[in-house]
């Protein structure tokens, strides 16, 4: 089985547009139904809303705030839930500790952010912080339970709760707000109607720029790891330890070095997510399992260990999460789960995962 | 060398077997001396002791039996069963009474008490159904998402959960001419269906369904090929298991006379699988002690932690720093840790 995958990917990837095709060619109707959402989507999005229209779903401000603020909430969900669903997919325990990375990258950076007065420097710590941490608890501890993914887990949970609790005595239960730098504050005017006076003029949206840089920086992020995965040498040896560690470890590759460096890689990830939350909203006791469930939710629809799956399901998670918030408040988290549901009962091992 | 060995033999036999007898009987009496003093407690230990310790834990106790039976004979790690618990603890107070008349439907108990635990079995096996669509590893991830999910949705609902404040004054019932609301009947009541529970757990572990069951968490391929349908096994154990988890959460609101999303929150759902691994998956009796553990350093870790001049809040770190020496040095939790004990007590004196 595990040299049917790897034929098949190496067959798979030069040829990535006709697996497009092959696709729609076995499944027409989910197809049709696709292109007729994204045309849909995208008409919400563009075109100004008749009147008869925004009287019954409400103001179209409010439901392109809701798309932006869900998209870019998205963007901060898939740099948390990427590196969860890579060390996922290469050593096979969950990483319940996650979320608590992505809170210690966030106090880092804050705590950086003061010392230096630089937000991209905080950055940098972050990232260094949460993967010498990574790195730590892979070679201290996983490392010695090679195989007991059960076992493993259970040891991200005790760390989790150690962490979070440590964490509350040395920055306190109140919430932080990371400050945004003043390069970077203030909308940014988009080309999108939102309304139009009854001058005839089209109001345009405004939207806040750092979240739209955050946007741009994770859809970089996502590529430039998308490239390092199938065009670098290490990048072969993930995606071979991904399919079959032990078959990578037999042929001399030094699996355990590569389990260090993963981890080290995801947990950084996780620390950047951190700044970005606590400049989004902010960083406070709680935010660890809110994160986490995040990241639990976006693999579970995107497919496990697929970094694809990862945007494509943050997305979806944080559009739902955005879209519940603005039309119905009292059911929002019902509306994320019922597409967990969904994903479930229809692809049980996520829209882009595999078996 | 062989001859000693044929001549050795009968008598290692024999101390095998008055070996598991002893011990048979050894772990029998543990029992009973255990429910005895259970039994006469309350007339010894004050009403803090009896209800808000050892109550408590029999009720925590109850809910982590439903963990320990999916996770110790099914091989699944639900982390969603503290959610049952909030459901059935939820729904008691929506159809039974509290102190919100907007909500609550004021039912009688003998019509409420079905229903909610009717509603949190079908939640458990809708759980089951979503969950044993995947193996292993993901249980967690999908039990825990679900817990997740629930407690946002009881934060911030109005309409049913009332968000964040919950309801409060949510009484036990008069029932038979007893006022289960005073602390001794209380008691009882929780001891009473902490002991059915766990008598449950055990004797469903020998039935077809029980063995059937453990024959799916060792090899499902296996048991699929004789013919067991396993999805079937899987959310019948799920069902099964709610239904304790359902009668704790029942008990947990009567003790507690208040239910808020905290009450099902993740930290909760964690610290009950805590309660399980540290007592240990391996038999029932795993949970309570798991339970009254956990129950006692949750009341005592702070005066004893400011006894030996630590900070007296850091008593989730000690959790989780002893939750993490039992994972790192004793699987399977203190069962593992008193089986050695006695095995090694007992061979020391076959030895000699």
């Amino acid at each position: 089985m595990a040299t049917a995958f790897g034929g098949d990917s190496g067959a798979r990837v030069p040829a990535r547009g006709d697996a497009l095709g092959r696709w729609v060619g076995h499944h027409p109707i989910a197809a049709l139904a696709l292109a007729v959402a994204v045309i849909v989507a995208l008409w919400l999005i563009l075109a100004p809303w008749p009147a008869g229209f925004e009287d019954v779903f409400g103001r179209k401000r409010l439901f392109i705030n809701a798309i932006f603020n869900g998209i870019t909430l998205g963007a901060l969900y898939f740099l948390v839930a990427t590196g969860f669903t890579l060390i996922f997919g290469l050593m096979r325990y969950v990483n319940l500790a996650h979320g608590s990375l992505y809170l210690f990258g966030g106090y880092m950076g804050y705590e950086a952010g003061e010392w230096t007065g630089s937000w991209l420097f905080g950055f940098v710590i972050a990232f260094i912080s949460c993967a010498i941490v990574g790195m730590a608890m892979q070679f201290f501890i996983f490392r010695r339970m090679e195989g007991q993914d059960l076992r493993q887990t259970l040891v991200t949970l005790g760390l989790s709760i150690v962490f979070s609790d440590l964490m509350v005595w040395v920055w306190g239960g109140n919430a932080i707000q990371i400050d945004t730098p003043d390069y970077l504050m203030g909308p940014t005017p988009t080309p999108i109607v939102v309304a139009v006076k009854s001058s005839g003029d089209a109001v345009f949206l405004q939207y806040p720029r750092v979240r739209l840089v955050i946007f741009v920086a994770a859809v970089v992020i996502g590529i430039g790891m998308w490239l390092a995965l199938h065009r670098t040498r290490i990048g072969v040896m993930i995606r071979a330890g991904v399919d079959d560690r032990d078959m990578l470890s037999v042929l001399g590759y030094r699996v355990q070095l590569l389990f260090i460096l993963v981890f080290a890689f995801g947990a950084g990830l996780a620390g950047i997510a951190g700044i970005v939350g606590g400049t989004f909203q902010s960083i406070s006791l709680g935010e660890d399992s809110h994160f986490l469930l995040a990241s639990l939710q976006v693999v579970i629809v995107g497919g496990m260990g697929s970094i694809p799956g990862a945007a494509l399901g943050a997305i979806i998670i944080g559009c739902a999460e955005q879209l519940g918030q603005t039309y119905f408040q009292n059911y929002a988290t019902v509306l994320t789960f019922v597409i967990m549901v969904i994903v479930l009962a229809l692809r049980p091992q996520g829209l882009l995962g595999r078996r | 060398m062989a001859l000693a060995q044929i001549t050795d033999s009968p008598s290692l036999g024999e101390v095998q077997r008055t070996n598991t007898l002893s011990r048979w009987a050894s772990q029998h009496a543990a029992i009973l001396l255990l429910g005895l003093v259970l039994l006469i407690l309350p007339a010894v230990a004050g009403d803090f002791i009896f209800v808000q310790v050892v109550g408590w834990a029999m009720i925590l106790g109850i809910i982590a039996l439903s963990l320990m039976f999916l996770a110790g004979y099914g091989g699944m790690v639900s982390l969603a069963q503290m959610t049952v618990a909030g459901v059935s603890g939820y729904m008691i107070t929506v159809f039974g009474a509290s102190s919100l008349p907007a909500i609550s439907l004021f039912w009688p108990w003998w019509v409420a008490t079905p229903i909610a635990i009717a509603i949190a079995v079908a939640f458990g096996a809708l759980t089951g159904v979503l969950s044993s669509r995947t193996e292993g590893i993901y249980t967690i991830m999908i039990t825990l998402a679900i817990a997740a999910a629930f407690f946002y949705l009881t934060l911030q609902n109005w309409p049913i959960f009332n968000g964040f404040a919950g309801f409060t004054t949510i009484p036990a019932p008069i029932a038979f001419g007893v006022n289960w609301r005073h602390p001794l009947p209380l008691y009882y009541l929780i001891l009473l269906f902490a002991a059915l529970s766990y008598m449950a757990v055990l004797y469903v572990s020998r039935t077809p369904f029980g063995l059937a069951l453990q024959g799916v968490r060792d090899n499902p391929r296996r048991m699929e090929a004789i013919g067991y349908n396993v999805t079937a096994h899987r959310v019948a154990a799920y069902a099964f298991a709610a239904l304790f988890a359902a009668i704790g959460g029942i008990l947990m609101v009567w003790l507690n006379n208040q239910i808020s999303p905290g009450s099902n929150g993740i930290e909760a759902s964690i610290d009950l699988l805590i309660i399980a691994v540290v007592g240990g998956l391996g038999h029932p009796i795993g949970a309570f002690i798991g339970a009254i553990i956990y129950v006692i350093l949750r009341t005592f870790a702070l005066d004893s932690l400011v006894a030996i001049g630590l900070d007296g809040r850091r008593f989730q770190t000690l959790i989780g720093v002893c939750f993490l020496a039992i994972v790192l040095f004793s699987p399977d939790g203190v069962i593992g840790l008193w089986r050695r004990w006695v095995a090694r007590a007992h061979g020391g004196r076959s030895g000699s």
